[in-house]
């Protein structure tokens, strides 16, 4: 079978992004991330995951075998052909009645002219828009699951300041209803973090949107993991008020600092094991691993930060141990710093307007994406809300046009990485997800319009290449457990 | 209530002109004087010496009104000594926001400047809250901020009001009739009462005193109630009471609206609510549409995100636009944002349209207010244009090159 594809827009594509850097997703210097599916630090292979421990590797050192590694199959699709849309390709181009071509869970062809191979399925978009499906690098959905209840508060181990040790997926609900609300507004990935009450919160994991029965289910494979750390306020209220340390933003640095000197020591001493294998392996220290994990480039630091001062603070600490920030989240004050930011290649996660809920966020702008950007750093919306993460488009939107009518030139395209191609990068999935691309995942969004419009709609998502999502027909609509008797049916409750 | 400033003859001329209370008016003309609407249409002449805006490819409308809000009594939500909102008490009945306001909270002006020109300023967290009051975003002394007060009586029906109830929805709702009861009693029998012949009642003389006028229906009983459960526990207590009820939060009111409508009940609806939560399971986007679909009158507010209701109340445009995206006619969410809220909180004399003698709170839009791609070029309160800046844009022309001279 011959699939005749002209790909008449992909040198453009190719030659046309104009995104302000062009990083692999390790940054260049680093060494390869430890990813969802693979074995810790040491272990020699990328281990698949094992179904059952095998009797061979029943006197091999925990270490050495899978750490909950992602079970992740794509949904089995004929191929999908989205045609005469506006696509939008976050790569810096736009196409009118433009086509994108999903084979085997990839995207096979961006184009004006791209034709369906036989027994594909064929989508006229006439009058939509296509999108990148929208990565969320700030999302606590499952770890702060609805009914939000006490039984599902579980995203924040606040009994020590330092929970390196914790892993957001062990937390995570897959039946949390807030779910689906996610990805009927386009998600198609997120990163799933433990909470900010604490300096070092734990690991992130980042998942393909789809309903599952476990989180292993949904772990994006090739991913690297996060590590959330907290700056400001949170930690030192949470820890001040029970008269604890850390009760002062020093405090919070000296807590930093003191952690991440336990993690160059066990570092040393398991690399040092590892060259050879001789004599009993160093004992395992869970929260000195992930740790390690960050020296070691293995692992992306996720780090909540508001004030510009801070930030600039937390810099100097990466300095200090040698490891890099990818990006700060929420940093209200970004604008202050954009210079700094840009210099350090260091990311920020934005909200749109949020502001004045505490102090360290009253100097909040509706221009902080836009002067972000123009400064020359990475700018992303994130939602950090069940609410937001719906929305995304719509946060994204607010930024451009407050940009906009300030003077700052912001083009659609820019925006539209603010929620696609810079949170891919965030959570170091650049090479796979948050553009449409040949060859790239095939996470796709067709929008009912313009999807900076506040009428738009998501109506149907595709997330490697299946249709998971589509808004035209409510009886396929992702349901979790809990709904099921408890919240009525869409579609079936006139 | 309202100080008249002298203001300008301002002349809006030649927009797209939403009057909201009459259809659309193209090319139409708004003139203002001394505060109020002097005329609007098509034939109005403008007096020498006006200051004319050109809105010609523009839209006009009343400004828009937000009907719940805590606008002025916090400033930063984690600074418990900015924040006015609450008094502890679970029965705060006596309790009126007006003199919490701070007039030079930055809040206001963050606000008015995206067209928010007026809100409902109303306590929250207790199970009855307190008075709310309808202030313009102007500037002045309390007095002139506020244009009505009180406007409503505050209560609280769902998960929130439990303890004051004893721990369970029934406790709350026999509570509630109590203290109704006892202000009904305490109302015909003051003298009774000062004589220390009564027994004793279930609420201080001040808060039986400030219910007097939700039992003279003088003032509506906002109950803020989400569940199905619980909103049919709030319309039973008004029927048994004949009270004005206003339902606030509603996020099933969509499976009863006929019911709501039957009862002529307005709703102040949060269009972005949809989480499931055992005080509302079904929370979904569609609501505001299939409530004004039965006939229910609906005022829309804002909420989704932290500050919806303060920092963020300017979000109530973005909210009413979803609305519509979710299947409300785009006319009905603009009246839901202006008019709406101004009937239901019983300004609608002189808010929340574009007629002849109303107060002149008009916004001149780029565009279609809902959408995000609008700009608000004009804001005028009380007939005085407002400069559009807030303490937010000093912060952007601070930094918008690096580094900032200090």
């Amino acid at each position: 079978m011959r699939i005749a594809i002209l790909v008449t827009a992909g040198a453009a594509l190719a030659s046309a992004s104009c995104a302000p850097f062009v990083a692999s997703a390790a940054g260049g210097k680093s060494p390869p991330a430890v990813t969802q599916g693979q074995p810790p630090a040491g272990a020699t292979g990328a281990a698949p995951a094992a179904p059952v421990v095998a009797a061979a590797t029943r006197d091999t050192l925990s270490v050495d075998r899978p750490q909950y590694a992602s079970t992740y199959q794509r949904r089995p699709s004929p191929p999908v052909l989205i045609r005469n849309a506006t696509v939008l390709t976050a790569t810096g181009v736009e196409i009118e009645h433009g086509s994108v071509l999903l084979v085997d869970g990839k995207i096979a062809a961006v184009g004006a002219d791209v034709l369906a191979p036989p027994g594909a399925t064929v989508v006229d978009a006439t009058g939509k828009f296509v999108t990148p499906g929208i990565i969320d690098t700030h999302s606590h959905l499952g770890v702060y699951a609805a009914p939000a209840t006490q039984a599902e508060s579980d995203g924040n181990e606040m009994t020590n300041p330092n929970t390196a040790q914790v892993w957001a997926e062990h937390s995570f609900w897959p039946q949390d209803p807030q779910l689906p609300l996610a990805q009927a507004g386009g998600v198609t990935t997120i990163q799933v973090l433990p909470g900010s009450g604490n300096l070092i919160g734990g690991r992130s994991v980042t998942l393909h949107l789809v309903p599952a029965r476990t989180v292993q289910e949904m772990k994006f494979p090739a991913a690297p993991y996060g590590l959330k750390m907290a700056c400001g306020e949170n930690p030192k209220r949470v820890y001040g008020s029970r008269n604890t340390f850390p009760s002062t933003r020093m405090g919070n640095m000296a807590g930093y600092r003191s952690a991440f000197i336990g993690a160059e020591r066990y570092r040393r001493r398991w690399d040092q094991w590892l060259t050879n294998r001789q004599g009993d392996p160093p004992e395992r220290d869970l929260q000195l691993e992930t740790l390690a994990d960050v020296l070691r480039g293995r692992i992306l630091v996720q780090n909540h930060c508001y004030r510009a001062d801070e930030m600039a603070q937390m810099m100097d600490l990466a300095r200090e141990f040698g490891f890099h920030i990818r990006s700060f989240h929420h940093a209200v004050e970004a604008y202050k710093i954009a210079d700094l930011l840009a210099r350090e290649q260091v990311a920020v996660s934005l909200w749109a307007d949020w502001w004045g809920f505490k102090m360290e966020a009253f100097d909040g702008i509706q221009q902080n994406a836009a002067l972000v950007t123009q400064g020359g750093a990475r700018a992303v919306i994130h939602s950090d809300s069940e609410s937001g993460i719906q929305r995304l488009n719509h946060e994204a939107a607010k930024a451009m046009w407050a940009g906009r009518r300030a003077g700052i030139s912001v083009s659609r395209d820019q925006a539209l990485r603010w929620i696609t191609a810079n949170p891919a990068w965030v959570i170091g999935l650049n090479s796979l997800i948050g553009t449409l691309e040949a060859g790239k995942n095939a996470d796709v969004v067709v929008w009912s319009g313009d999807p900076f419009s506040v009428y738009s709609r998501a109506e149907q998502v595709y997330i490697n290449g299946a249709l998971v999502y589509d808004r035209s027909n409510p009886a396929t609509w992702w349901r979790t457990d809990f709904e099921l008797g408890n919240v009525p049916a869409p579609g079936r409750d006139r | 209530m309202i100080a008249i400033i002298l203001a300008q003859t301002i002349a809006i001329t030649g927009g797209t002109v939403f009057p909201v209370s009459g259809p659309r008016i193209e090319y139409g003309t708004v003139l203002i004087r001394d505060g109020v609407i002097a005329a609007v249409g098509t034939n109005v002449a403008v007096p020498n010496g006006a200051q004319r805006i050109d809105a010609r490819g523009k839209i006009v409308t009343p400004g828009l009104i937000n009907a719940f809000t805590q606008l002025g009594l916090t400033e930063v939500d984690l600074a418990p000594g900015t924040v006015e909102s609450s008094v502890r008490s679970d029965v705060a009945a006596a309790f009126n926001v007006a003199e919490g306001i701070n007039p030079a909270s930055t809040l206001i002006p963050v606000t008015r400047i995206e067209g928010i020109t007026s809100a409902l300023v109303a306590p929250v967290d207790s199970f009855i809250a307190g008075q709310s009051v309808f202030i313009d975003l102007t500037d002045g002394p309390i007095e002139q901020l506020v244009v009505k007060s009180p406007v409503a009586m505050h209560v609280t029906l769902d998960e929130a009001a439990k303890r004051a109830g004893g721990g369970s929805r029934a406790g709350v709702a026999e509570r509630l009739r109590r203290i109704l009861r006892d202000a009904q009693a305490y109302g015909q029998r003051r003298s009774d009462y000062e004589r220390r012949q009564m027994r004793d009642l279930a609420a201080p003389a001040a808060d039986l005193e400030a219910l007097q006028s939700v039992l003279a229906g003088r003032i509506p009983l906002v109950v803020t109630a989400h569940r199905v459960s619980d909103m049919r526990t709030a319309l039973r207590i008004a029927r048994e009471f004949n009270l004005r009820l206003v339902l606030a939060g509603a996020a099933e009111g969509w499976q009863i609206a006929d019911e709501i409508a039957r009862a002529n009940v307005p709703v102040l609806v949060e269009p972005l609510a949809n989480i499931p939560s055992f005080n509302a399971l079904g929370a979904r986007y569609e609501n505001p549409a299939r409530l004004a679909a039965a006939g229910v009158k609906v005022a829309l507010v804002a909420g989704a995100g932290p500050g919806g209701t303060a920092h963020n109340a300017r979000i109530v445009k973005q909210e009413a636009g979803n609305a519509v995206a979710y299947g409300m006619d785009w006319d009905a969410a603009l009246r839901a944002v202006t008019l709406g809220p101004a009937e239901i909180l019983g300004v609608a004399d002189r808010y929340g349209s574009l007629e002849p003698g109303r107060v002149a709170n008009v916004v001149v839009w780029s565009g279609d207010p809902l959408e995000f791609s609008t700009a608000v070029e004009h804001v005028i309160i009380r007939g005085r244009e407002i400069p559009l800046t807030s303490r937010q844009s000093e912060l952007l022309e601070r930094y918008r090159t690096l580094p900032p001279r200090y």
